[in-house]
């Protein structure tokens, strides 16, 4: 690899080619600041517009500023990050950004946890010079994400995402100078576009113009009110990523602080949707061995491989973009789902109470969910099985308004019966994980031999296309893992054309999965968050007693006393459903 | 004799079309068709008083022609020899009738490369342009030259890219030639965004096949066997002639596979842009062209390395290709002969504004302002003073008196603030504010912004909006330092190069016209009387009689006066419309 | 039209079509050539001005002179028609009077080609006659 040497702020360092001003200048611990540069570099998504132009710095022989983030080091190259004409023009720059951008910071969502409002007091911007006309938009609310792009900047890092990442093309750039704003196509509404709302959007967005749709305060009002029973569920997802809002390190694992949390907040029933993780795989597992044995009989009309189904943003993606394939992802509903179902027919049956008496939250790291909450094959009568999610943000503001001190709590465990789980159904957070849970028990039930490794270390990683074969018994069981969608398409393409080698695949809309979901607290491209979060799940795993979902005595419970077994009438009816072709949907209006 | 009708947009909207059945109908009644034929060509550049007829052999040059007229040409003129008198072009200053082209000023001082076969011969025949020499240049480079040694010469003629940049040309090839691909392409950059510029149009127009064999030329130099013209959608009259040529090109296997028996293979499509300002700039115009959102990337990597759909990519604009083949026929020792030491050759003007003749121009690099403006332009129109010249557009500036001896070139027009830009001149006189001029420019600039960088996006609506504020009346020395300070940051900071020539109408007329904005904010006052805010109408008190005329025809009853007594407007309510300057019978009201 | 196979080919085809073209390129570059023109008003066509112009675009032709020929209104000289004036490249123009075809070949022959001054030059009293 090729060496240059250069200075910056007339410190020498040396790079390989390639290196960008910005990087090399990291390297030294020179932290030029940044808006639209972002990146998780190791995970090869990045986006570098070069257009905010915060980032410029001065090159000796060099006619105007150059932009850090885009700009190759050369050699001998002579940079200065911090002259006057480089602090007046960056200054200048935040000054026009913030001259435009909406004076709401004391009410925004983002507040706190803004980039923009980071840069302007990093910079100590005490007025701004250039005052002037505002852009305006109409605001958009979906039933998971508002758009309120009067903050937006133009960083195009949710368009990067949308596009390059998750090859869902539902926002874009559009208009001109001035008027220019990332919006759907048209400037429809995000509710009538091809938005999946997987919420990678919402968690690169530096400002509030991108933020998911508040639902804690009904919450508020479901727990105040004496005629509700509320019960809650917490996805796997959260335990691993929740303390960072509290100031803990990333990987922290907080599922007793806030099952304790929960309880205070008032919940009558702390549950976990890690139960119907198990549950899921339960069905989901039974369904994949029912198809892999009728193909291996020659029956022509089942098709694999099968998809996985749990993940709400995949499956608004294929309703989207694949609606001829509707019968290749496994019927079995989402986890959240599922419980919603089981909790408001078994439990409610437990407890003897109405439905419609029991509430039912889910604390998910997605924004997706709050829609597939909402879908109406969800609901009896119009009583929706979850009457709805909030974010792993929205559940750590709840516990601050709460007055609630997250870090001195005691831990506690969660309620039964649906608050038990193994540790198959904990790694339901991770990219690979719910593959490997359905490995973990549909390899003892084909072969009816124990597992005596549960850990598949080539079905882990963060490497967006993985794959795999399996040995049940003689068997190779092919197995591909997607994450984000974009990786997912690749994948689909070739199911759809006849071409994939697969028997089984897992797809993730985030990239890294739910870890990395939409409702996490936000990463800010730091990388090594979303390993820490992923390290967390598989140690939580790997301390759980039980490992397996079929060992969960809980579930044996429920399919004995209530369901009877995998895919039967009673459990197609309250654990199974059925896309919807959503690929003409769109209307221009 | 040869009747040449311009066939230009601008004549052919006032009815060529027309005027050439006429002229044709009117030769035919007499049987003269053996004695005289009528050609449609390209623009003749003189579209101050298009149409234009001009005569051969005798360069009779009749100018704003309508169809009417075609049989008094035919009768006068084709049969009895007589000119018809009223339809030749009047000396402005000696009020005289000129009765042949090579006599008129605006002719005189210009020499035509570019625009050489503009004028002269019919686009829409392959025929004439090869009489005319045409595709010679291609036969010798593919038959007699290596793409090196063609290279070589468009280095040596010194021939800079046309655009507004000025890059050197044959440098931009030999980078392009250098990279190693499996596929290259080069493209014709046809998307004339800036203001009044219209020289491009006309050579597309009047000159097709230059600008085919150049890029088949410089395909050959760089390794391409593909050529993109992306021309704007709102040229379509450039755009069907271009396709004609492109037809008869592959008709006489001048485009295609085995171009002249050679192993060269060459082949040109059209992309059509939707007249985005920004899409001149190369990289945007290749995202435009890639169907993607038209705007600008960060270079490196430069188009000629990684350029439309990844592979490397020559662009090169209308009027630089229009020089090629003439360099290779002529050699490149002719044109470096032309101009001055760094600029060679000639550059096309569209002369605009305040102007007797107003038109299209091709003058040697290195003629003053002074000749341009008032030998070829006619001086300034009704006798007015010369107050400044615009060049380059919204990238460029205004330059002043103290420049009219400056020799136009690349260097000399940066030096002065301004730049060559793709060649729009527009003159101003002293009734134009040069606050409202630098307002006028911004106005296009933020318009015309894609939007993608901050100080593009939001500084140049900024200083738009300063500028407005000072037309207004609203303006503080504050503001003339604040557009002083942004002005440079938008410059230095944003991310394209129309960007960051952005701010140069306000930075030049800040410089130049110092005193002008300064009076605008401490003075109130707009001595070109064009800034309406600033204007005051007022009544000489000793002038009134009190006739009540004014106050009467006031719409906003800002008068207020007795009978027989002198009469006052009152400032607060004036809206400033002048009626009761019409009104007044004793020249009782001034503006001031 | 068949396909242009060759650069030689595209010379032949040029050389072709070069004479569509010629009147104009002449026009173009006049001074380079010799230029006449007969003054046609009515008293000239009367006096047999139209045939010496005939007669001086067919002879100037069979006898290789490149001239241009054109015509232009009264010169002002009635008492001399039928007259033509003579530009040689870098001269002054001069104007002959009373013209005839026996006259106009004279002037082609001794004149145009070699030069030689003629009988019936008009002084040159005029700023232009154009």
């Amino acid at each position: 690899m090729e060496l240059i040497k250069l200075t910056i702020d007339k410190k020498p360092v040396e790079v390989e080619k390639g290196t960008t001003i910005l990087q090399a200048a990291r390297k030294i611990g020179i932290d030029i600041p940044t808006l639209c540069y972002f990146s998780l570099g190791d995970m090869k998504i990045e986006n570098k517009p070069g257009g905010c132009r915060v980032c410029v710095v001065e090159v000796e022989g060099r006619r105007n500023l150059a932009p850090a983030c885009a700009t190759e080091c050369a050699p001998g190259m002579v940079v200065r990050t911090n002259t006057i004409k480089v602090l007046n023009a960056r200054r200048t720059v935040v000054e026009l950004i913030l001259s435009d951008h909406p004076f709401d910071c004391l009410v925004c969502a983002k507040s706190g946890n803004c980039e923009l409002q980071d840069l302007a007091h990093r910079l100590g911007i005490r007025e701004i010079s250039y005052q002037g006309a505002q852009s305006h938009y109409r605001k958009d609310t979906s039933p998971a994400i508002i758009r309120d792009v009067d903050k937006c900047v133009m960083c195009r890092r949710c368009e990067m995402m949308c596009n390059k990442v998750q090859s869902v093309g539902a926002l874009s750039a559009i208009n001109r100078g001035f008027e220019a704003v990332v919006a759907p196509a048209f400037e429809m509404d995000l509710e009538k576009s091809v938005c999946t709302y997987c919420g990678q959007c919402v968690a690169v967005c530096p400002t509030g113009a991108l933020t998911e749709v508040d639902h804690t305060r009904q919450l508020i009002a479901a727990l105040a009110d004496p005629t509700k029973t509320v019960v809650v569920q917490t996805a796997p997802a959260v335990r691993a990523a929740l303390g960072e809002e509290f100031g803990m390190q990333p990987g922290t694992l907080v599922t007793g602080k806030m099952a304790a949390a929960l309880r205070e907040l008032g919940f009558d029933y702390v549950f976990d949707t890690d139960f119907a993780a198990d549950l899921t795989i339960m069905e989901e597992g039974t369904e994949l061995l029912g198809r892999l044995s009728k193909h291996l009989a020659g029956d022509k009309d089942v098709r694999l491989p099968i998809l996985t189904s749990c993940c709400p943003g995949w499956v608004n993606f294929f309703e989207h973009n694949f609606p001829e394939l509707s019968d290749v992802p496994s019927t079995a509903r989402s986890p959240q789902q599922m419980f919603g179902a089981i909790a408001k027919t078994y439990f409610a049956g437990k407890i003897g109470v109405d439905r419609k008496d029991l509430v039912v939250v889910s604390i998910m790291p997605c924004l997706a969910k709050k829609y597939e909450a909402q879908r109406p094959e969800f609901a009896t009568n119009g009583n929706p099985d979850v009457d709805f999610s909030v974010s792993t943000r929205e559940l750590a503001a709840l516990i601050k308004e709460a007055n609630i001190d997250f870090n001195t709590l005691a831990e506690e465990d969660f309620d039964n019966p649906l608050g038990e789980s193994t540790g198959a159904a904990v790694i339901f957070g991770t990219t690979g994980g719910v593959i490997e849970a359905a490995v973990r028990t549909a390899y003892e039930v084909h072969t009816g031999k124990k597992l005596e490794k549960v850990d598949f270390a080539e079905l882990r990683g963060l490497d967006g296309i993985r794959q795999a074969t399996i040995d049940f018994n003689g068997l190779p069981i092919n197995i591909g893992i997607a994450h984000g969608l974009g990786n997912a398409r690749q994948l689909l393409n070739d199911v759809r054309d006849g071409k994939s080698q697969f028997h089984a695949i897992e797809i993730m809309a985030c990239p890294g999965g739910c870890i990395g979901g939409g409702g996490q607290p936000l990463h800010h491209g730091n990388s090594a968050i979303l390993k820490a979060r992923q390290a967390a799940i598989y140690r939580e795993d790997s301390c759980k007693p039980i490992r397996k979902s079929h060992e969960n005595p809980y579930i044996t419970t429920l399919y004995e006393e209530f369901l009877g077994k995998p895919l039967s009438e009673k459990a197609h009816h309250l654990l199974h459903t059925h896309y919807f072709d959503k690929s003409t949907q769109i209307e221009i209006e | 004799m040869h009747l040449l009708v311009c066939g230009g947009t601008g004549c052919r909207s006032a009815e060529s079309d027309a005027i050439v059945d006429s002229l044709n109908k009117a030769i035919a009644d007499r049987g003269l068709e053996n004695d005289a034929k009528v050609v449609m060509t390209g623009c003749f550049g003189f579209c101050e008083k298009g149409p234009i007829v001009k005569v051969l052999p005798d360069n009779t040059f009749y100018t704003q022609v309508t169809p009417a007229d075609a049989e008094e040409i035919v009768a006068e003129h084709i049969y009895k020899g007589r000119r018809v008198n009223r339809l030749l072009y009047i000396n402005p200053e000696s009020q005289e009738h000129v009765e042949d082209s090579k006599h008129m000023g605006f002719y005189r001082k210009q020499i035509r490369i570019a625009l050489r076969n503009c004028g002269f011969i019919d686009p829409e025949n392959i025929e004439e342009y090869i009489a005319r020499d045409g595709y010679s240049a291609l036969g010798k480079v593919l038959t007699e030259m290596t793409p090196e040694e063609a290279i070589q010469s468009i280095i040596k003629s010194g021939l800079r890219g046309r655009g507004g940049g000025g890059f050197p040309t044959g440098l931009k090839w030999d980078i392009t030639r250098k990279v190693a691909a499996e596929k290259k392409y080069v493209v014709c950059n046809a998307d004339e965004g800036d203001p009044g510029a219209f020289m491009d149009r006309s050579i597309l127009e009047g000159d097709p096949h230059s600008v085919i064999e150049a890029m088949a030329i410089n395909g050959y130099c760089t390794g391409a066997s593909y050529g993109l013209v992306y021309i704007r959608a709102e040229y379509p009259l450039a755009i069907n002639r271009l396709k004609t040529a492109i037809g008869q090109a592959r008709e006489y296997g001048l485009l295609g596979n085995g171009i002249l028996g050679t192993d060269f293979s060459f082949d040109i499509e059209l992309r059509y842009g939707a007249g985005a300002f920004v899409c001149g700039e190369e990289t945007a115009l290749i995202h435009s062209m890639e169907g993607m959102r038209g705007e600008p990337t960060f270079k490196p990597p430069f188009p000629s390395e990684s350029g439309y759909l990844g592979y490397p990519t020559n662009v090169n604009n209308v009027e630089t290709y229009a020089n090629i083949p003439v360099i290779i026929t002529k050699g490149p020792e002719w044109f470096a002969s032309i101009g001055t030491e760094k600029s060679k050759g000639t550059k096309v003007f569209a002369l605009a504004g305040k102007i007797n003749n107003v038109g299209l121009i091709e003058v040697p690099m290195g003629t003053t302002l002074r000749e341009v403006i008032y030998e070829i332009g006619g001086g300034i129109k009704d006798g007015k003073n010369f107050k400044a010249v615009q060049t380059g557009g919204p990238s460029g500036g205004c330059l002043t008196t103290k420049h009219l001896d400056t020799p136009i070139d690349y260097d000399n027009l940066l030096a002065a603030g301004s730049m060559m830009g793709s060649g729009g001149m527009i003159v101003m006189d002293e009734d134009d504010c040069m606050v409202s001029i630098a307002k006028f420019y911004l106005e296009f600039t933020v318009e015309e912004s894609c939007g993608k960088c901050t100080p593009c996006r939001v500084g140049n609506k900024r200083l738009h909006e300063i500028l407005e504020k000072i037309t207004r009346g609203e303006g503080t020395m504050k503001d003339l330092e604040k557009l002083r300070n942004l002005g440079q940051v938008i410059k230095d900071t944003a991310l394209c190069g129309l960007g960051q020539t952005s701010p140069n109408p306000v930075l030049s007329n800040l410089d130049n016209f110092w005193d002008e904005f300064v009076e605008h904010v401490t003075e109130k006052k707009c001595r070109a009387g064009q800034c309406k805010h600033l204007l005051r109408y007022v009544i000489e008190p000793d002038a009134c009689v009190g006739c009540t005329a004014c106050a009467r025809n006031c719409p906003v009853n800002a008068i207020t006066g007795e009978r027989k007594k002198a009469h006052e407007i009152n400032q607060e309510i004036c809206i400033k419309c002048g009626a009761c300057v019409e009104k007044c019978k004793f020249n009782a009201i001034f503006v001031r | 039209m068949t396909k242009i196979k060759s650069l030689a080919d595209l010379r032949r085809v040029k050389d072709d079509l070069q004479e569509k073209i010629r009147l104009r390129e002449n026009a173009d570059n006049p001074e380079k050539l010799v230029q006449i023109k007969v003054g046609m008003a009515t008293s000239g066509i009367a006096s047999g001005a139209k045939e010496v112009m005939s007669y001086l675009i067919e002879e100037l032709d069979k006898r290789n002179v490149e001239a241009v020929v054109s015509q232009t209104g009264d010169m002002g000289y009635c008492y001399a028609e039928p007259t033509i004036e003579v530009i040689l490249p870098g001269k002054e123009p001069v104007v002959f009077g009373k013209v005839t075809l026996k006259k106009a070949d004279e002037i082609i022959e001794k004149y145009i080609k070699n030069g030689e001054l003629v009988d019936g030059i008009i002084p040159r009293n005029y700023e232009t006659i154009e």
